[in-house]
């Protein structure tokens, strides 16, 4: 077994264990901390594909920005450990049905789509350049510029949005 | 891959961990010496010549504290959210280069421990985690002071990371790369903090409110929380929320070294004399590079920096919360956008007509944007009502 394959199978044990955790866990403090440890994880994922700007970014963003608001909104209003309330009958079974349907979905694509594409060899030459992120930013704003400038008015809006709900009238 | 890069990587390791760890023990000493003499104090100066094992004594003190966990804490986070704090203190310091490349034993050396094309956005992530100790800190301690204090610091830290980062893609603009190393080759004619003042200054008063230290310290803010998030924290674990706060000043002051102030190279004045690190020695049969001059001008860089925040927390008094708020949100952020874009134009310009000359309406514009921030800053103090909206 190479390093690689040792280290996928140890993460890929502590991805599935910290998603558990995050869904197991009473304590809503805890369930956020168990989906940092599994987004650390991923980024590991993401690092041993040769990726590590996504790595990073995946790290930065979720585990260091998301993370910590949702953490920062869990401790404020104190919802730790709110007793679980049932407010859609029949959740729990839905939740499942969907889960089967893309796991089915995710084995589907494995199995159909493995062959055609093949095995995609690791850029190792180009993994630790500025070229790599070179090539990132230019696919970033010169191929998908729009969907980029898309998404930034989608998150424009929604400040604003939070912003307009959330402001006192003067005086009131 | 040989065994001769693992030695090399664990003599690096082992120096930035030594280099951290030591400078925190004298930085503690450095501090309260430096402190006493702007209050006209003296200051420690009774164990060893001139308070030089003071830091020592201290351990010591710390070491054989009772360490006590509230009766109603939840003892795992408790436990572990110390360590949390520490460990991005260190790994943080991996990226940040202390010498020039160069060759020794025949081997080309890199002086950092991960030399990484993404160097800078994993100061970023690493300075982006370190947040989740104190909150967790404030949260596992069932204190009401404890918890404010640790909510406080996450907002806090979040609302000035936006400017952190900013700051990191000044860096990256005039760098051309994010790769620390090219960083630094990048400041070998001038300083970023040259080109780009406006940037620099920001930067710098954001790493205070990262490391929450004054006048940005409301997180420990003693007359309202008695110690915040460390109040039921003794023993070790309060040693080692001091340590990392103490690491955090001296990796955030080499990251300021590196990214704005030129990091390991010489001081511009020094270039092409035999003190610059790229000059070659010759002594008697030998002849090599000055490579050994990067560690000194960085530790002199860092030196110089950390006397400016220790400074600062002699003189000013701690900023009131929700103006801290304001400040980072309505003043920083506004500002660091607009050196960003300057930035960006200035380095355009200067491609497009091929004249790094061009690059001087950097410095000009932003400090027509930076005045213009702080008249308003000015004018929102005298009407007083900066605060209510």
């Amino acid at each position: 077994m190479s390093i690689d394959l040792i280290l996928f199978l140890i993460l890929a044990v502590v991805a599935v264990a910290t998603a558990l955790g995050m869904l197991l866990s009473k304590n809503a403090v805890y369930s956020a901390l168990f989906l940092v440890l599994n987004f650390a994880a991923i980024a590991v994922f993401y690092l041993l594909l040769g990726a590590p700007f996504i790595a990073i970014s995946q790290v930065t963003v979720y585990a260091g920005a998301i993370m910590v608001l949702f953490l920062f909104v869990i401790m404020l209003l104190g919802a730790e450990t709110l007793a679980p309330s049932k407010v859609l009958r029949g959740q729990g079974w839905a939740a499942f049905g969907l889960a089967v349907v893309l796991v089915a979905e995710t084995v589907y694509l494995l199995v159909s789509r493995h062959a055609a594409v093949g095995v995609i060899a690791r850029p190792d030459a180009f993994l630790n350049t500025m070229d790599s992120l070179r090539e990132i930013g230019k696919a970033l704003f010169i191929q998908y510029l729009l969907p980029f400038e898309v998404t930034s008015i989608l998150l424009l809006v929604a400040m604003v949005g939070a912003i307009v709900l959330t402001r006192r009238e003067k005086g009131g | 891959m040989d065994w001769t890069i693992w030695v090399e990587w664990l003599i690096k390791s082992l120096f930035v961990v030594f280099a951290l760890l030591t400078g925190f023990a004298y930085l503690t000493l450095y501090e309260r010496r430096a402190l006493a003499k702007i209050q006209v104090r003296i200051g420690p100066n009774r164990a060893g010549w001139q308070g030089l094992l003071q830091p020592v004594a201290d351990a010591v003190k710390l070491i054989f504290k009772e360490e006590l966990t509230p009766a109603k804490a939840d003892k795992l986070v408790f436990f572990w959210a110390p360590i949390i704090t520490m460990v991005p203190s260190i790994v943080i310091a991996a990226v940040i280069p202390f010498g020039p490349t160069t060759t020794l034993f025949g081997r080309t050396i890199v002086f950092s421990v991960a030399n990484i094309n993404v160097g800078v956005l994993f100061l970023m992530a690493v300075a982006s985690i370190a947040v989740y100790g104190i909150v967790l800190a404030g949260w596992s301690s069932n204190n009401k002071y404890a918890m404010l204090g640790g909510l406080r610091s996450s907002a806090q830290m979040i609302s000035y990371e936006l400017s952190l980062g900013l700051g990191f893609v000044t860096a990256i603009l005039l760098g051309n790369s994010m790769n620390l190393h090219d960083i630094v080759d990048a400041q070998r004619n001038v300083w970023f903090a040259v080109v780009q003042p406006v940037g620099a200054l920001i930067f710098m008063i954001v790493t205070l409110a990262e490391v929450n230290r004054a006048p940005f310290d409301m997180p420990e803010a003693e007359q309202e929380l008695t110690a915040g998030y460390h109040s039921e924290y003794s023993g070790m674990k309060f040693a080692l929320f001091f340590m990392a706060e103490y690491q955090k000043m001296i990796a955030i002051s080499m990251i300021a070294a590196t990214l704005f102030f030129g990091g390991y190279r010489e001081f511009w004045f020094l270039k092409d004399t035999f003190l610059s690190v790229d000059a070659i020695w010759n002594i008697g049969p030998w002849q090599f590079q000055a490579w050994f001059l990067g560690p000194i001008y960085m530790l002199l860089k860092v030196v110089v920096l950390l006397f400016f925040m220790i400074w600062i927390r002699a003189t000013w008094p701690r900023i009131r919360y929700d103006r801290l708020m304001s400040f980072g949100w309505k003043v920083l952020l506004p500002l660091s956008l607009a050196v960003v874009f300057i930035s960006a134009v200035g380095v355009l310009v200067a491609q497009q007509f091929d004249n790094n000359w061009y690059l001087a309406i950097i410095p000009i514009f932003s400090s027509v944007a930076g005045l213009v921030a702080v008249g308003f800053v000015d004018q929102a103090l005298r009407r007083k009502s900066y605060a209510s909206h």
